[in-house]
């Protein structure tokens, strides 16, 4: 199952770094959806993923699953949804200002202050 | 107080709640941050009265004891470096009063000024590798809204690739961060570290480690991953170029040395090997760019990547004499690149222009800036009585002892690099015929080179007090070479 799940996690990067060098700047945010999602798998993954039940005390079982890794995930999609969230909204902002989402375009400007 | 070391980060974090409430008062707004910045340095330097006599501190939040719960642990190093940010976010907050302007002041500046101190004192301060990742992204993410504020089309269009940068990078912190807890099964730095000593000399220890440094070197500007910085670094005003300048890359810096110091000393020809190449071609890439540039902005951010690079070489020896070395160094560029771009933003604020060639003869009217840029330049370069010698003085001795000549000659060059490039600067901003007539209304500079001077007469000090620094940083020395100390201190053993 971890051999699988490795492997649903590399596609993921490939097609993020595939996406983050594009040119156009949606493209890239996009890419790094990708990449969020393929590294919080990527978390699950290598905290083992053995059979238990879910981590929360009233099931009573023998086994649990491990929460560590369910609890850094937790805080690394909060993480990266601001972020993109930021992001988002700095590119709509770039977009009004600079009038366009091609990064070819979006280099060697003067710096004025 | 067992409760000490958490002071710094929370006094910052609850007057940054503070301020949002305030957006619009701009006074109380000035009122507020510098009052939370002078108790953060007052709560610093308490902290570090306590580790110098008591020795490590540490807490365990909320009593959960220490691989199982978050752990904080200020030992010398980590006080040293908050002190040190503190004291560079009390100045620079003082010169954001004039130069930073009305508009941004009113959307929340000094509130993420706030934030951005929260992020660097706490990952100075953090025990727990995750917490780390959790501190680097307050850090980041306050950077992102300091890079953008203010919405011009140069700070909009290099924020887009510095958050891009950081967002991979961020990602890549998260996978070694899993890749660490499958190998050893904690999160808990100490905990880590105990627990890779067991495991040795494992390849999958190696495969990490450059994992780790390929993350804190996007941060820090390491040499094949500095290419987002010159860019991102000209695009915000002079006092957040401060504050980055000072602050972010050096994070990334502590970042390697912590886990250079406390995971990854197992493998060490091939680790510090790959660290002491890299940071020769740091300081080369960094000189490179130094002298290229005929821009006052540009030089002072090559002049980061060469000292990156000076501190990169110190932890890459791995003697006691190059980490004393480092330290000295770390500390010292802190506070010189603070003052630095401060004053440069002052030269840029009076002309009008970033140029150099467009500068010129300043000294008649700015006497007592000149002066003082110039004190800071030989500071930087590390001439003797001033504070850039002795940190450079060990490094180079170290990098001679240990028959790593290359490399200590690098660092000499490096050094009269940037000699050159901010000596040119001087000559030609501050001599020479003024060549634009029609400026010369002497402009009142008070306000914003008080705080500037008061950080070069700061790393004067330190230069000529290095004695009274020694048993400080030498304690934090002991902690580095020796982790089983860091560790005892932690797991309480």
């Amino acid at each position: 199952m971890e051999i699988l799940m490795c492997i649903i996690a590399g596609l993921l990067f490939a097609a993020a770094v595939y996406l983050m060098l594009s040119k156009s700047l949606l493209r890239i945010i996009i890419g790094t959806g990708l990449l969020s999602h393929g590294t919080h798998l990527m978390l699950l993954t290598m905290g083992g993923l053995k059979t238990g039940a879910v981590p929360v005390l009233g099931e009573h079982a023998s086994t649990y699953t491990d929460p560590i890794p369910q609890a850094l995930i937790l805080t690394a999609i909060v993480i990266s949804f601001g972020v993109t969230a930021v992001f988002l909204v700095i590119a709509y902002r770039a977009y009004q200002e600079i009038g366009t989402d091609n990064m070819e375009q979006m280099r060697g400007m003067e710096t004025d202050d | 107080m067992i409760n000490l070391p958490i002071l710094p980060i929370l006094i910052p974090l609850v007057s940054a709640v503070l301020l949002l409430f305030l957006s619009k008062r701009v006074y109380a707004q000035r009122v507020v941050s510098v009052a939370a910045s002078f108790a953060t340095v007052i709560a610093a330097a308490v902290v570090l009265m306590k580790v110098k006599t008591d020795g490590i501190q540490t807490v365990d939040m909320g009593s959960w004891p220490a691989p199982f719960g978050i752990t904080l642990v200020s030992d010398m190093l980590s006080i040293l470096l908050v002190l040190t940010s503190s004291v560079i976010t009390l100045c620079v907050v003082i010169y954001s009063f004039r130069s930073i302007g009305s508009g941004r002041e009113a959307f929340y500046y000094y509130p993420i000024v706030q934030f951005l101190l929260v992020g660097v004192n706490g990952s100075f301060t953090t025990g727990d590798i995750f917490n780390l990742f959790v501190f680097f992204e307050i850090m980041l993410m306050s950077s992102y809204v300091l890079i953008v504020i203010g919405g011009t089309k140069a700070q909009l269009q290099e924020s887009i690739k510095y958050i891009l940068i950081n967002v991979i990078s961020s990602a890549i912190f998260v996978i070694a961060v899993g890749f660490l807890y499958s190998v050893t099964g904690s999160l808990n730095m100490a905990h880590i570290s105990a627990r890779l000593t067991d495991i040795g000399g494992e390849p999958i220890v190696t495969v990490l480690a450059l994992l780790f440094l390929i993350v804190f070197g996007l941060k820090g500007g390491i040499f094949p991953l500095y290419f987002w910085l010159p860019g991102s670094y000209a695009a915000p005003p002079a006092p957040v170029l401060a504050l980055f300048g000072a602050l972010l890359t050096k994070v990334g810096v502590y970042a390697i040395l912590r886990t250079y110091t406390l995971f990854f000393y197992h493998d060490q020809p091939f680790t510090h090997d790959i660290l002491s190449l890299l940071a020769l071609l740091t300081m080369i890439a960094g000189s490179v760019g130094a002298l290229a540039y005929k821009d006052v902005k540009q030089i002072l951010i090559y002049n980061i990547v060469i000292a990156v690079g000076v501190l990169l070489f110190g932890i890459a020896i791995m003697t006691e004499e190059s980490i004393a070395g480092t330290l000295f160094y770390f500390i010292h560029d802190m506070i010189i690149k603070a003052a630095l771009f401060m004053l440069g933003g002052i030269m840029v604020w009076i002309t009008g222009t970033s140029k150099m060639d467009k500068m010129g003869g300043l000294i008649r009217q700015y006497p007592a800036l000149g002066w003082t840029f110039l004190t800071a330049s030989f500071a930087l370069a590390g001439i003797p009585p001033l504070s850039g010698f002795i940190g450079k003085l060990l490094i180079v001795r170290a990098g001679f002892e240990s028959g790593e000549y290359v490399g200590a000659i690098v660092v000499l060059l490096s050094s009269l690099a940037v000699l050159y490039s901010v000596v040119t600067l001087f000559m030609e901003v501050f001599w020479k015929k003024p060549k634009l007539p029609q400026l010369h209304a002497k402009k009142q500079t008070s306000s914003l080179f008080l705080p500037a001077a008061a950080l070069v007469v700061l790393s004067v000090l330190y230069g000529v007090g290095t004695e009274a620094v020694y048993p400080y940083v030498m304690q934090a020395v002991e902690a580095l070479i020796h982790p089983e100390i860091y560790i005892d201190a932690v797991l309480k053993e």
